[in-house]
């Protein structure tokens, strides 16, 4: 317990020191950070490797209300990545975002204060602690957003997610005010057989999705989601798509331990909104040429294949089939974690990108291997885990998650597994598209412009962090045993009963075997591919005309391009071309956009409608500070005169 | 299920040796069909070993614009479809090796095999490259799709997510299961072309850039690096057929009488593949993914008549 709160306290006050200093502030917050991460991971693996856990009950916050944490195995499993990103970020950010930079000292102040909101949220046990953990990571998080707040794009991107953050706060008091009728308590807890099958409980259900999915980012609820990862800095983009969306999953993981009975349509929901997620996540990311965009649109998908996992593991729960529901939540909560160290690890490194050539956009960069070797090798890495490819953790997550569609194909004529299953094949290789794409076109080939030709590897103190999230890819790829047992409990502290262990359902040393084979097979072939004779010092084959240019390379655009169009029901793309008619063509150009479908194609154009009507409204708000509290006041005597009736 | 160690261990020794040293015979075979069709005489069945052994002997040439990806790109075919290769049974069931989810693994291998090998071809920075892993990646998705739904039918029964339970079902011989192996047949069938870049799909032996998907690609490639990309694409026809088989082949449970078949299996898919490339010609680029469709839909009706 003391571990947690030295972690808690450890990193609350990261960024305290260094404003009163005037220099190494940011070694001193990394150097927190790192270790409230070592105190809090202890403290997290004790739990997970089955020692005890504990519970606090706070007497009275100062809201008045009793509070209290319980650091179970799921607060435990969900903190590892909360500390592991924040300490990765923040070392990360000492070159990254240094003294003099705009806003550097409040932005360290910033991220320790959300690290400690989260991993404060993680183990809230009471609906108020909860709240006031969520309400103080979102506007936290906003601050975040709006760090570069000369820019007009991040301050935009900073009040969409503000507000969208507060209508699922909205909606999740009235969540907790359903659930708490039901209970009689704010206490988090089981509710009563029979409540989630009630009208009641239908209602709540639907608002707890509204307000977790506006967090996770679900289709359609993502539209804030890619300009605020975009516009952060990168490190907290890491720490925001890595971690921040996940504590919409927590919430709904939450959800699924009180409830003992999961309706069948809970389960169908969740796969059929994980679908829609992943594939028009996966599509919408293929048409981004902001790299950082593109990154953020794939954490959409990857928020879908975590609902496909717990959806497909709520349908085993509700028809009673435990391994179903094993491989699904086991697959859900292990990508839950691969995806914070593959995304944060994705996001380091194009911040990197980034930072050596000053643009985001893809057309611009090209052949960076070069320069940037490691920053290279670590988004290689990042890559082929996200990807889902072997060996690397993202195969084994995704590996759970098929397993358990194929194991309920034999029931009934429900038609989700096979959607799951559909979905997983079809993400995975749009994925696959969309991340040769991004490597292909920023790191290899020749450079497309004179900044990507300049650009110089990044320093030692930001790419330690990514070799570490690098390596734990690989960890959980080569070794997926060592993470079997501590799911297993996690597993058992959301279902209330023992489930069958995951060690059993699927055969983990075939996997770490295998993966051997396949490095051998790998070394032996290079070594005996690269013995022979060999010429380097040759072009591209340029067809024996004039050698290839950097220009006529194939861009993100055009490697995107038939992918794209082929999806017209699902992707709007706008090109603006003047096509070339006459003889002697005169120099044109040709521009390609793909806007959000949500945010651009129905969000705006509607609001926009809706505002104009409602116009003669205006008048309520006068923007005078006293008729507001008269509007309060009488709202209140309203309320006071309803309740005495 | 007990089976002597002596005799799997004889059945794994086979199936290696069969991947490793026969499947460069399958491409003899299908252009011995193909110049046999067009009265020509044609190179011999063995052309390849002949090429292969010419070409580790000769000089590489790296592009000054390459990176180690370039290398990854044939090291990693040839690596992860020798690996896929132990998960299907050949001639003898089950495989070497099989576990629940071997299936997937056995997808994902051929996905690893494609993201390197279009990398690699990025890395050269042509025009031409580009244009084929676009390609690539467009037609993959169907595929793939196509392959998965083909799994879902034969795991409609049993549940069961490796690949020596799915391709041991009665298949073909079961009046209830007919109707739908036939389908999952024809939609491999068409992946199995479109995968091993063939006719009408992609047409191994052109010489216009413009028009390749695969061969372009590999545009790049010379000596040693090329020799692994032959002998890669080889395995995969070899590997890919082995799966298509599973669906057909009786399983009598007599060694001899199943390796035999198998092997009779991969001849008469090799002549097939002869023959429609004798008889069709290229689809238009923008015709493929019609194509492919066509796969997935024989796929997803495979399913679909199961859950009646």
């Amino acid at each position: 317990m003391s571990l947690y709160w030295t972690a808690l306290l450890l990193s609350a006050l990261s960024g305290v020191p260094g404003l009163f200093t005037a220099r190494k502030g940011g070694t001193v917050s990394a150097a927190m950070l790192t270790l409230a991460a070592a105190c809090g991971l202890a403290e997290a693996a004790r739990v997970l490797s089955g020692g005890s856990r504990w519970a606090l009950q706070l007497p009275a916050t100062p809201l008045g209300a009793a509070g209290a944490l319980a650091f179970d195995p799921i607060a435990a499993f969900f903190l590892i990545p909360v500390l592991v990103l924040s300490a990765c970020g923040s070392i990360y950010g000492i070159r990254y975002w240094p003294d003099h930079h705009e806003n550097a000292r409040r932005l360290r102040l910033l991220l320790g204060l959300l690290t400690a909101f989260t991993a404060l949220l993680v183990a809230a046990a009471h609906m108020i602690t909860f709240l006031v953990a969520w309400e103080g990571m979102a506007i936290v998080a906003f601050f975040l957003v709006i760090t570069e707040d000369r820019e007009a794009a991040a301050r935009q991107a900073g009040w969409l997610y503000l507000i969208s953050t507060h209508v699922g706060t909205l909606c999740l008091f009235g969540a907790f005010a359903l659930t708490a009728g039901a209970t009689g308590t704010f206490q988090f807890g089981l509710l009563p057989a029979g409540f989630a099958t009630s009208a009641r409980g239908s209602a709540a259900f639907g608002l707890f999705l509204l307000s977790f999915g506006l967090k996770a980012g679900v289709l359609p609820l993502h539209y804030w989601l890619p300009s605020a990862h975009a516009a952060a800095p990168s490190h907290v983009s890491s720490f925001m798509s890595g971690v921040l969306i996940k504590t919409g999953i927590l919430g709904m993981i939450r959800l699924l331990s009180w409830v003992p009975d999961p309706p069948l349509w809970w389960g169908g929901t969740f796969v059929a909104l994980g679908a829609l997620s992943g594939i028009m996540g996966v599509a919408l990311a293929l048409g981004q040429h902001d790299l950082k965009r593109l990154l953020a649109y794939h954490s959409i998908e990857n928020i879908g294949i975590i609902l496909l996992g717990i959806g497909l593991g709520t349908l085993g729960r509700s028809t009673g089939h435990p391994a179903v529901m094993a491989l699904g939540y086991g697959g859900a909560m292990l990508h839950v974690l691969n995806h914070g160290l593959f995304k944060g690890l994705l996001f380091l490194s194009a911040g990197a990108v980034a930072q050596a050539t000053g643009t985001r956009n893809l057309d611009q960069m090209g052949g960076l291997a070069k320069a940037m070797p490691g920053t290279a090798r670590a988004f290689l890495v990042g890559a082929w885990a996200i990807c889902g490819l072997p060996p690397l953790n993202g195969f084994v997550s995704e590996l759970f998650i098929y397993l358990a569609a194929f194991q309920a194909l034999p029931w009934s004529r429900s038609p989700w597994p096979a959607l799951a299953l559909a979905a997983l094949a079809l993400i995975g290789a749009l994925a696959l598209a969309c991340f040769a794409k991004a490597y292909g076109i920023v790191f290899l080939g020749a450079p497309r412009s004179p900044a990507a030709a300049a650009a110089a590897e990044a320093p030692r103190s930001m790419r330690v962090p990514m070799g570490i999230l690098a390596l734990g890819c690989l960890l959980i790829g080569l070794a997926p045993g060592l993470a079997a047992p501590a799911l297993d409990r996690l597993l058992q502290a959301m279902t209330g009963r023992p489930a069958p262990p995951l060690a059993t359902l699927v055969t983990l040393p075939a996997l770490t075997a295998l993966a051997g084979l396949l490095l051998a097979l790998g070394l032996l072939l290079r070594r005996w591919a690269k013995r022979g004779a060999s010429a380097r010092d040759v072009p591209t084959w340029d067809c024996g005309f004039d050698p290839a240019t950097p220009r006529m390379q194939y861009t993100a655009s055009s490697f995107a391009d038939s992918l794209v169009s082929a999806m017209p029901w699902a992707l709007w793309p706008q090109v603006r071309w003047r096509k070339l008619t006459t003889l002697f063509p005169w120099p044109t150009r040709y521009e390609s956009h793909l806007p959000d479908p949500v945010l651009d194609g129905v969000g705006i154009p509607l609001l926009e409608r809706l505002a104009h009507r409602l116009e003669r409204l205006r008048f309520f708000q006068a923007g005078h500070l006293p008729i507001y509290l008269l509007y309060v006041m009488v709202t209140l005597f309203l309320l006071l005169l309803w309740t005495a009736v | 299920m007990a089976e002597p160690v002596l005799i799997r261990s004889l059945h794994i020794l086979l199936q290696v040796l069969a991947v490793l040293a026969l499947s460069p015979l399958i491409p003899g075979l299908i252009n011995r069909v193909k110049a046999t069709l067009a009265g020509r005489t044609g190179p011999p069945v063995l052309q390849l070993y002949h090429d292969l052994a010419k070409l580790s002997g000769k000089a590489a040439l790296f592009s000054r614009t390459t990176t180690g990806m370039f290398l990854a790109g044939p090291v990693a075919t040839v690596a992860a479809v020798l690996v896929a290769s132990l998960l299907v049974p050949f001639g003898h069931l089950p495989a070497p090796i099989h576990f629940q989810g071997d299936a997937i693994l056995f997808i994902y291998l051929f996905g690893l095999a494609r993201f390197l090998t279009v990398l690699a071809a990025l890395d050269t920075g042509s025009s031409f490259e580009g244009m084929g892993s676009a390609r690539e990646v467009t037609f993959a998705p169907l595929a793939e799709l196509a392959i998965f739904l083909g799994f879902a039918a034969l795991a409609k029964a049993s549940g069961s997510a490796s690949l020596s339970d799915l391709l041991a079902s009665p298949g073909l011989a079961h009046a209830r299961s007919m109707a739908p192996s036939c389908l999952v047949l024809a939609g491999w069938a068409i992946v199995y072309l479109a995968e091993n870049s063939r006719i009408p799909v992609d047409d191994p032996n052109t010489h216009l850039e413009l028009t390749m998907i695969h061969e372009v690609m590999v545009l790049d490639h010379s000596g040693r690096p090329l020799a692994l990309v032959l002998y890669g694409a080889s395995l995969k026809l070899m590997v890919l057929g082995a799966l298509i088989l599973g669906l057909v082949l009786p399983r009598t449970g007599r060694p001899w009488l199943d390796w035999g078949a198998f092997g009779l299996g991969q001849m008469l898919l090799a002549a097939g593949v002869g023959v429609v490339e004798s008889v069709t010609s290229r689809l238009a680029m923008a015709k493929v993914p019609q194509f492919l469709m066509v796969g997935v839909l024989a796929s997803a009706f495979a399913f679909l008549i199961l859950l009646v």
